[in-house]
């Protein structure tokens, strides 16, 4: 991971609790696995102009639960899509978190943090810090355990499977 | 140890502790996908270039989503998925075959003490055979294809004691909806329901599957119940695969082995009636004024197993559904639409006016086959009543049990069976 990426600057686009994927992604969108046509209907279950307002190096900001319902993995894929650089939520339900793991899209539990939307945030991954630019609000969070960071550093989860198979 | 840690143990080979919290690599006995997340599976197996898969007879697919197919893009993402299986030789199910989480218990897949994953939040319904069973993502599967593994996080278990008798038309789906109402969406995220006491011991196999698939709408890892007899004599007929018949340890035991403990008083549950849009905001059916709704769905891989169209059909017999009013039935395996041909079952739905489908998920996740226009209201045997789950964000979903949705089909309007 380079250092650009430990440090994350950009402004909120904020959701409630409990944001399921079939808002982030309608099951109607799903006879498509391209990032680029998934991104173009990502949140459209909440706001159908979310994706014409966001713009790449955005951060979601959520409340407890996001990603909730199906498991599928478009609905991380449609934010990445965007070029949301991060997704900060009080929870994450588990096989969103998963996913977001498996493909590299960088996500932050954080139970007391608020941000609302225009708001600009920075995040730093390394030290665990979120600070809210706009308001002066910040926390702290915890790092992955070094099992999922080791996922993450190898660039996802199929770049593990290829380490291990070629170990084999 | 809960029975969950227990099964992980099985598949263990460091044979360590499992404390809830660590993360761990298994082995896992069943990898599936469908027809929506194996194009994303696929994309990242091939991506990886990696040129072997360690246990292809591991993997199932089942294309039962968009199929049969509702367009020409959906054609295109079978087409890939069914090209694929028969490279790798991997057992794939086509359009029509059935709703994988009916179909895979139905074909004997599925034994007690399986570790499962499946691209599929409601793999979590293989929990009523007495396995580890949990939805994951695409990447997942196409790693489980690569090394015949997954990776988890030991969760931490919640031990669901059932007690009491039901009362009359109350099966799983009252049960399960009243305990996602007492935990809430998020209730058990992160963590493992386990089911045991004397109403689990009463309960039909149907609905103990139709409990085990919703678990996932409170959040769970998994929800598991402990192999019984009823459980064996489902499974010896149909196992593809040897399993263990009711080894002493399977059993659900100690308050001391779980992080949590509920006693759900099962002879208080009414039918339960999920209002827009979550499955956690249910109440029972007698407190509800009228609702009318334009579309009744009786199926799904909730509530779509001959017990469910059995009991619908002893309240529809030799009546119409309103007129006006869609009433889809959607039997959920190639099998079991055979034999609801062959028992005269189809005729009651048939004279009653509803509209057969062929096996699919179809309308439960407004893919196709009976989507909902704005405004309108449909009472669904499915799981999830989400926004605009069945159509248009402005429509509106309540859950049910088959015998709710056979009252609601003749009366128009919500009711008590």
């Amino acid at each position: 991971m380079d250092k650009k990426q430990l440090n994350i600057k950009g402004k909120v686009f904020k959701f409630a609790d409990s944001v399921d994927t079939d808002q982030i992604i309608p099951a109607r969108f799903l006879d498509t696995s391209d990032p680029e046509q998934l991104a173009s209907h990502c949140m459209s279950g909440v706001d159908e102009d979310f994706s014409s307002k966001v713009k790449p190096g955005d951060i979601i900001v959520a409340g407890k639960n996001f990603g909730c319902g199906s498991s599928r993995e478009h609905a991380p894929l449609s934010i990445k899509g965007c070029g949301i650089a991060a997704v900060v939520a009080e929870s994450f339900a588990r096989i969103f978190f998963r996913n977001a793991i498996n493909i590299g899209l960088p996500i932050i539990e954080c139970t007391d943090f608020k941000a609302n939307t225009g708001e600009e945030i920075s995040i730093d991954l390394e030290k665990g810090h979120i600070e809210n630019l706009t308001t002066g609000d910040a926390a702290t969070f915890s790092k992955f355990p070094e099992f999922l960071s080791k996922i993450i550093a190898s660039g996802g989860l199929m770049e593990k499977a290829k380490k291990g198979v070629a170990g084999e | 140890m809960s029975l969950g840690r227990k099964i992980y143990l099985k598949n263990d080979k460091d044979k360590k502790k499992l404390k809830p919290g660590e993360f761990i690599e298994l082995d896992v006995d069943l990898i599936l996908s469908n027809d929506i997340t194996t194009p994303l599976a696929i994309d990242a197996f091939n991506q990886s270039k990696i040129s072997k898969m360690k246990n292809p007879e591991k993997a199932v697919i089942v294309a039962d989503h968009f199929t049969p197919n509702k367009d020409i893009d959906s054609a295109e993402q079978v087409k890939k998925v069914r090209d694929f299986a028969r490279k790798w030789n991997l057992k794939f199910f086509d359009a029509g075959c059935g709703i994988e989480h009916t179909l895979l218990p139905e074909q004997g897949l599925v034994v007690p003490g399986d570790i499962i994953i499946g691209a599929d939040s409601h793999t979590v319904t293989y929990g009523a055979l007495g396995a580890v069973s949990s939805g994951v993502g695409s990447t997942d599967v196409a790693y489980g294809w690569a090394t015949g593994k997954a990776w988890f996080k030991v969760p931490e278990a919640i031990k669901v004691v059932l007690k009491g008798s039901l009362q009359p038309h109350v099966s799983g789906k009252d049960i399960v909806l009243y305990l996602i109402s007492l935990l809430g969406v998020d209730g058990a995220l992160y963590k493992g329901l386990e089911f045991c006491g004397e109403t689990l011991s009463e309960l039909s196999m149907a609905s103990r599957f139709t409990i085990a698939n919703m678990v996932i709408e409170c959040g769970a890892k998994y929800g598991i119940m402990e192999p019984d007899e009823k459980t064996i004599n489902y499974v010896e007929k149909r196992a593809q695969r040897p399993y263990s018949p009711l080894p002493d340890n399977y059993s659900i035991k100690e308050d001391k082995d779980f992080d949590e403990v509920m006693e759900i008083d099962c002879s208080i549950i009414e039918p339960q009636v999920a209002f827009p849009s979550s499955p956690a905001n249910s109440v029972p059916v007698s407190s509800i004024k009228k609702i009318k709704v334009d579309q009744v769905v009786l199926g799904s891989c909730t509530n779509g197993r001959w017990e469910d169209f059995i009991k619908a059909a002893e309240i529809l017999k030799g009546k119409k559904a309103k007129e006006g009013l869609r009433f889809i039935v959607i039997p959920s395996t190639a099998a079991l639409y055979k034999k609801m041909v062959d028992e005269g079952l189809l005729s009651v739905f048939i004279d009653a006016g509803a509209i057969i489908s062929p096996p699919t998920c179809g309308p439960c996740l407004g893919g196709h086959m009976g989507i909902l226009a704005s405004g309108e209201k449909a009472l669904s045997t499915t799981n999830r009543n989400f926004v605009g789950r069945m159509g248009h964000k402005d429509s509106k979903v309540y859950l049910a049990n088959p015998e709710v949705a056979a009252a609601t089909a003749i009366n128009g309007y919500i009711s008590a069976p």
